[in-house]
């Protein structure tokens, strides 16, 4: 039996990156992740890797872009106003199609705001933030073991669609120590030979670009390919995880540690005999819609729970509509929410 | 009486690594001149199979089309990282940041920077022409005092704009590049000069040394709004006495 080992978030995501050979790593800092770099920088020298600490989050990024059009796997991790920065370069490795792994632990905002755990980045992360018709997949964790296992997870994904993989942790998360059992390499092999810049050695020449001037429709062309590959991915990608909604008269909706905060609510409201359910999107995008759809029918009430002021609920209802009652309950400036209060916002209703 | 055989020998041929498209660039602008001459020097040094080229945004934004090796294109100013990410994973390959004024001085002024003194070994070919060509003739950090541009249309005032900034100067201030010279192409001998700084820069790199930076002057006709033989003498009337030729560094 593999053994436990105690980690925190940010390391956590570091050693499973280099499980999944991550070996190129670019970041800078900003709290609340300094320990992924400070543990890339341990690590990385001693399995033939790189580290880097860029002159910003915007150097950092383009250097993922560079490390990944060489055709290595490479990531980056930031918090909220870092991940700003972070944006240019990911509409540009969207463009050009090429994988990487962002890691952002979400700090409360807008501005320099504060470095308590926060989600206030969810529009950031699933609906673009940068320019141009993009997604990228956006995976919300909960736990340590969560962060290591996803962090593979994430490095494949990556391959596997040539896009950006977000790991939307938060500062909590991205803090808390948890007793972990490390991953195994998934054992996925990705080809990259047709494309990654690697010197046209009896090849005609690679390019890596997002611009498309000619002919006149072929930046159109582009965007379809994008878009289809899009619409695979929230055909074959979607995760969620569902704990006690098989009989729940009560839905609970929450990612990242919001969901957790959650769990314990249900275990409240159960024990004092309200039947409470909790539904958590792990893919943030793909958007889990039509299993939220089988989940929330026939709800007395769906209750959205975030630290922020109501983002993800709008996916939740464009997913539900108005089948069924939907409220939300949203703290704000990196509080997190407390079990009493989701529990008192849902049992309210339920008397 | 018997016709002597006669040997025909190419004197100039286009270089292998230069592709056979035409260019888009403006009659008497400088970049098919570069791009012709870092294709000769990829073809002499043998290195066209192991080259990955990253075009910057600007008037070379299509540097790759014309170079026949692994091209890479690098969001404006971001060059530099985009070579540092390159190099990194592959650091037996010759990579080639292609960079104009606006790019290398404006808003990538931290990438500029910060790969030259962590000593990237990458080569930075640097083409000062003194303004913004593809957006049509803006000021840029190189544009001279009282120049007019279409955003100094009274000529640029260092009270207000400050003065052009000499980039070779600036670098040449770290202690990690290995070599960094200015040289122009306006005229023939001048050419000859920039092939072979170019030779150095990338043998530089090519021995592992270190990072070199090339900054070659040179012409925007359109952007300047002067025949193609004015402006070559322009680079050499107004550009080069504040701009200086030279080898700045050579280690």
């Amino acid at each position: 039996m593999a053994s436990t080992t105690l980690m925190k978030g940010n390391e956590a995501i570091g050693e499973a990156a280099i499980i999944a050979g991550c070996r190129h790593y670019f970041g800078y800092p900003i709290t609340p992740q300094n320990e992924l770099p400070a543990y890339m920088a341990l690590r990385m020298p001693k399995v033939g890797g790189t580290f880097l600490q860029a002159e910003s989050e915007i150097a950092a990024i383009n250097m993922v872009f560079g490390a990944a059009a060489a055709g290595a796997r490479a990531m980056t991790s930031s918090s909220s106003p870092g991940m700003s920065l972070k944006m240019e370069g990911i509409s540009y490795l969207s463009g050009a199609e090429l994988p990487a792994v962002v890691v952002n632990m979400m700090r409360g905002g807008p501005g320099l705001g504060n470095i308590a755990g926060a989600q206030g980045d969810y529009f950031q992360a699933v609906k673009g933030g940068g320019h141009g018709d993009y997604h990228c997949i956006v995976l919300a964790p909960w736990s340590v073991q969560e962060l290591a296992d996803m962090t593979v997870r994430a490095f494949d994904l990556a391959d596997q669609y040539r896009i950006v993989v977000i790991i939307l942790g938060d500062g909590f998360v991205g803090q808390m120590s948890e007793p972990i059992v490390l991953p195994e390499p998934s054992g996925k092999v990705f080809d990259k030979s047709g494309w990654a810049l690697t010197g046209a050695k009896g090849r005609d020449p690679h390019l890596i670009a997002s611009m498309r001037l000619s002919p006149e429709n072929a930046l159109e062309m582009l965007n379809a390919t994008l878009q289809a590959k899009y619409r695979q991915i929230e055909e074959c990608e979607r995760i969620r995880e569902e704990y006690e909604t098989s009989d729940a008269e009560y839905l609970l909706v929450g990612f990242g540690l919001s969901a957790r905060i959650c769990r314990s609510a249900v275990s409240v409201m159960r024990k004092s005999g309200v039947r409470a359910g909790l539904f958590r999107p792990v893919s943030l995008w793909p958007f889990p819609s039509k299993e939220l759809v089988r989940a929330a029918e026939g709800k007395r009430k769906v209750l959205v729970v975030e630290m922020n002021a109501g983002q993800m609920v709008e996916d939740v209802r464009l997913a539900v509509g108005a089948s069924v009652p939907l409220e939300f309950y949203g703290t704000l400036g990196g509080i997190t929410p407390e079990v009493d209060g989701i529990v008192e916002r849902m049992v309210a209703h339920a008397r | 009486m018997p016709v002597e055989a006669t040997v025909l020998k190419a004197a100039y041929q286009r270089p292998a690594s230069l592709s056979e498209k035409p260019n888009h660039y403006c009659p008497g602008c400088g970049h098919g001149t570069i791009h012709k001459l870092l294709a000769q020097c990829i073809d002499e040094l043998g290195i066209r199979e192991s080259t990955v080229l990253v075009a910057p945004v600007g008037c070379s934004v299509l540097a790759y089309s014309y170079l026949l090796v692994d091209g890479c294109e690098a969001a404006h100013g971001r060059a530099p990282a985009v070579a540092t990410g390159i190099k990194r994973v592959h650091p037996d390959k010759t990579v080639i940041a292609y960079q104009g004024d606006g790019d290398l001085l404006a808003i990538g002024t931290a990438e500029t920077i910060h790969a030259a003194n962590r000593g990237e070994k990458i080569t930075v070919v640097f083409v000062n022409n003194a303004i913004y060509g593809m957006t049509g003739g803006q000021m840029a950090p190189t544009t001279l005092q009282a120049q007019k541009t279409k955003t100094s249309p009274y000529g640029r005032s260092p009270a207000d704009a400050g003065f052009p900034i000499r980039a070779c100067e600036l670098l040449n201030t770290l202690e990690s590049p290995v070599f960094i010279e200015r040289c122009a192409v306006n005229t023939v001998k001048n050419v000859l000069r920039t092939k072979r700084a170019l030779m150095k820069g990338l043998r530089a790199q090519r021995e592992g040394k270190g990072y070199s930076f090339i900054e070659i002057l040179s012409m925007c006709p359109t952007g300047w709004g002067m025949e193609p033989r004015e402006a070559a003498a322009w680079v050499d009337s107004d550009m080069v006495p504040y701009f200086p030729l030279g080898t700045l560094r050579d280690r």
